[in-house]
């Protein structure tokens, strides 16, 4: 494991991620925005879970990172394609698993089946988190893969 | 707690009122009948719409029985029939989500209104923007509570509230009643296709482009595509909530009906009393000045400090005529006028927001300045017409939009330079990048003050030499002088400042001034008048009491007067409305000495008069009918009633002022 380069890689991978997920979502395409969720499960403070998301995200990137590295590392080949395979399949759990679950772990997420709370207010994803705009899917898919272009092309194996 | 606001005696009067009107037919409001129907039918641009009810189109209300709510980004109008006829999402100059006030069949509304014969009146919770429209019928009364709840940044710490949300809670107070609810929201003036569908639990999705919308509702609707509707039948004691959420950016918040409600009503209300305790009026007009404040708040975008000319657009200045205009933006010609008005009422920190944004939103521009800005200080979108809508009445077009963003006034430099040296005098001091500003501003008046250009109404004949833009031109250069004196900007070029002054002064007196018509005229060398030139004492250029103002004053009201103490702004061919603003100037033209105290309280009443029945005012007043015309609600009427209050007040106070120092010197001289 090249340890120098998958923080330096991990680091900017992650910085596309969140760029790409906010140019996203500041241009219309989707309500979606990872940082804004994170962060509202540790404060209710809109201002605050911006910070706080963002810094978790950052650091779920990293982690996320070195799953993408061990398995460049156990195929004992590291490029843009399979960096954008890894990405595909990534966004597909993250749009088809952890959107499903997120009510139920989320502690402000309102649940489809009970309708929201004095505490859980916040419009659940839905399948796909296409209430979150029906582009969602797509924007969600397009970070991912570039996440994992980018780290596939440029992470230099041990 | 919860009934706090309910108790209050306002609260209990206007409820009072209302149920006196039961015994006397007399006092009948309105008296309103429906008979739902719906027809189908497919518009030019291709979009399958649904005419509502037909009954409705009959229904769409008079200007002043429109009632407005906001969170101080947007603003809704809610009829005194109980349907939100207007609202912009997410700021108030955004495209809209219900305009049945522009369109009563395309524009989109939502109802919840009385089945058969009823009668209606509305007020706001004392102190707050809160609305309630009480419904009688033959049957019962309910409660219609209508707002956008706020809450102080400390609460927004510790709960996640939405981007933006309405409440409406309707609630049986006597007897049994059936409503009618009709959701029919049609995005961006009815020109994008909507989508809704039931989510269970969570509520109505609805799809609105951008932004996506929730509607919840403690009774079952019946969802279509591309609406709702419901019956509800309300017994005494029950009640119905609904919520309307919308969000743009960011996952939606759906906040919980029940208690959450109740609590955001309460919390609003709380926080519209806390902020209207800043007013330092204590007048005899208190009640008329916190309304106006309340409605200056409302027009007030937060996240810039921009104050909205109004919260509407093409509502007529003429019926079914085509004087229909968008005013949804900041006009600078408001500026003066308006921090005078919150700083005469003690309110420092919505003054320096707004100062802030003037000079802020200008600087892309400076020295020069444009008209009008959006709410973000930008420059206001270019004036386009929406061909498919009919209009308020019938009052075509509907536009979006000022082509007075690319006109050439004069009078703006000393809107904004006596703005920014109001608010420098109570400060005592401003920073060196307002200094900079303010002197280009002022080297620019030195430079073009004798070009003609639209003046303060926006002519859209051509540019003249106005007189009132002449006086904002001698009225940069005067204050900018007076601030130099002061010390409160260095830099300045004194002396080419004090020349063009002088040549201006000269000029007016000169030229503007008509020996044959015995007044200043509108324009130089001009044969005819305007209510602006009540202005001139008002900005320090002439006393009330010369013998020329005392002619022009005359000639102005003999002139523009509307009767019963309205007053066009000029002569116009057919007439427009009586403008509302310049019965305000009239008033403080007298008190400053163009008349007695005692004349100038007399003419204020009679403005009050033309006030909505919750205390809004509009641009303009049918003097033939007394219906409210134009915009509302108009901040510019709005900081007229403000200012000519507050004139009225130092002018009493000045007046026993005077008569205690009489009397002491005449209890001086008796005792000598």
């Amino acid at each position: 494991m090249n340890w120098g380069s998958w923080l330096l890689w991990g680091f900017l991978a992650t910085i596309a991620l969140t760029t790409l997920s906010a140019g996203a979502q500041g241009a219309g395409l989707t309500r979606m925005s990872f940082p804004d969720v994170l962060g509202l499960a540790v404060t209710p403070s809109r201002d605050k879970a911006k910070v706080y998301g963002f810094l978790l995200h950052f650091v779920l990137g990293l982690i996320y990172s070195l799953i993408y590295v061990g398995v460049f590392e156990s195929l004992h080949m590291a490029n843009w394609w399979v960096g954008a395979l890894i990405g595909l399949a990534h966004a597909l759990f993250v749009l088809i698993v952890v959107m499903k679950l997120l009510p139920s772990v989320h502690p402000r997420m309102a649940s489809e089946h009970y309708g929201p709370t004095a505490k859980r207010v916040l419009e659940p994803p839905g399948v796909l988190a296409l209430h979150y705009g029906v582009q969602t899917p797509l924007a969600v898919t397009v970070s991912h893969v570039a996440f994992g272009v980018i780290l596939g092309a440029f992470y230099h194996l041990r | 707690m919860r009934a706090r606001w309910r108790r209050t005696s306002d609260g209990k009067a206007a409820e009072d009122r209302f149920r006196a009107a039961d015994a006397d037919p007399a006092r009948l409001v309105a008296r309103h009948s429906r008979q739902p129907r719906r027809q189908i039918e497919t518009a030019k641009h291709g979009l399958l719409l649904i005419y509502p009810d037909v009954s409705f189109a009959d229904r769409i209300s008079a200007i002043q029985d429109y009632a407005a709510i906001g969170d101080c980004r947007s603003v809704g109008l809610v009829s005194r029939q109980g349907s939100l006829d207007w609202l912009c999402w997410p700021r108030m100059d955004s495209g809209s989500i219900f305009a049945a006030i522009v369109d009563r069949f395309r524009g989109g509304h939502w109802s919840i209104t009385p089945q058969g014969d009823f009668r209606s009146e509305q007020h706001y919770i004392p102190g707050s923007n809160v609305l309630q429209t009480l419904f009688a019928s033959s049957g019962g009364r309910a409660t219609l509570t209508d707002l956008m709840p706020v809450c102080g940044e400390d609460f927004k710490q510790t709960a996640v509230v939405p981007d933006r949300h309405l409440l409406r809670e309707l609630q049986c107070t006597d007897g049994e009643m059936i409503f009618q609810m009709e959701f029919w929201p049609r995005p961006d003036y009815a020109r994008r296709r909507v989508s809704m569908r039931s989510a269970g639990a969570l509520g109505v999705r609805i799809d609105l482009g951008r932004g996506v919308g929730w509607l919840r509702s403690s009774a079952p609707l019946r969802v279509e595509a591309d609406g709702a509707t419901g019956q509800i039948r309300l017994r005494r004691g029950e009640s119905l909530q609904c919520s309307l959420t919308y969000s743009e950016e960011a996952p939606a918040v759906l906040p919980p009906l029940g208690a959450g409600a109740h609590a955001a009503i309460d919390r609003s209300v709380q926080w519209w009393r806390g902020w209207l305790t800043g007013s330092q009026y204590r007048g005899p007009y208190r009640n008329e000045v916190e309304r106006s404040l309340l409605a200056l708040k409302l027009l007030a975008f937060a996240p810039s400090g921009a104050i909205a000319a109004a919260a509407t657009t093409s509502l007529p200045e003429r019926l079914h005529d085509s004087l229909n205009w968008d005013y949804r933006f900041c006009w600078l010609r408001d500026a003066s006028l308006t921090v005078r008005a919150l700083l005469g009422l003690g309110y420092v920190d919505e003054v320096e927001s707004f100062v802030s944004w003037l000079l802020h939103s200008t600087r892309l521009t400076q020295p020069k300045l444009r008209v009008l800005y959006d709410l973000h200080g930008r420059m206001a979108p270019r004036e386009t017409i929406l061909e498919h809508l009919e209009g308020y009445r019938g009052s075509r077009p509907v536009r979006l939009g000022n082509s007075a963003r690319d006109q050439f006034q004069l009078d703006t430099y000393g809107e904004v330079v006596e703005a920014a040296a109001q608010f420098a005098e109570h400060q005592g001091h401003l920073d060196r990048t307002a200094q900079k500003a303010l002197i280009g501003f002022g080297r620019y008046v030195a430079k073009h003050w004798n070009q003609p250009d639209r003046g303060m109404w926006e002519s859209r004949s051509g540019g003249k030499n106005h007189t009132h833009s002449r006086l904002m031109c001698w009225t940069a250069l005067d204050r900018l002088l007076q601030l130099e004196k002061k010390g409160l900007i260095r830099g300045a070029p004194v002396h080419e400042f004090l020349l063009q002054r002088e040549r201006i002064r000269h000029q007016i007196e000169e030229r503007a001034w008509n020996p044959s018509l015995r007044s200043y005229a509108k324009t130089l060398d001009g044969e005819k008048v305007d209510a602006n030139l009540l202005r001139i004492p008002w900005h320090g250029f002439e006393r009330a009491d010369s013998a020329r103002m005392q002619a022009t004053g005359r000639r102005i009201l003999e002139r523009l007067g509307a009767g019963e103490g309205l007053l066009f702004r000029y002569k116009r061919e057919p007439e427009e409305g009586a403008f509302g603003a310049c019965g305000f100037w009239a008033v403080e033209y007298l008190a400053m000495g163009g008349g007695t105290l005692e004349e100038a309280h007399a003419l204020f009443r009679d403005q009050l008069r033309f006030a909505s029945p919750v205390g809004l005012l509009s641009e303009e007043v049918d003097p033939e009918t007394g219906d409210a015309l134009g915009n509302i609600p108009q901040a510019f009427t709005h900081v007229g009633l403000i200012s000519a209050a507050l004139t009225l007040d130092e002018q009493e106070r000045r007046r026993t002022e005077r008569q205690k120092e009489s009397r002491a010197s005449g209890f001086g001289e008796s005792a000598a």
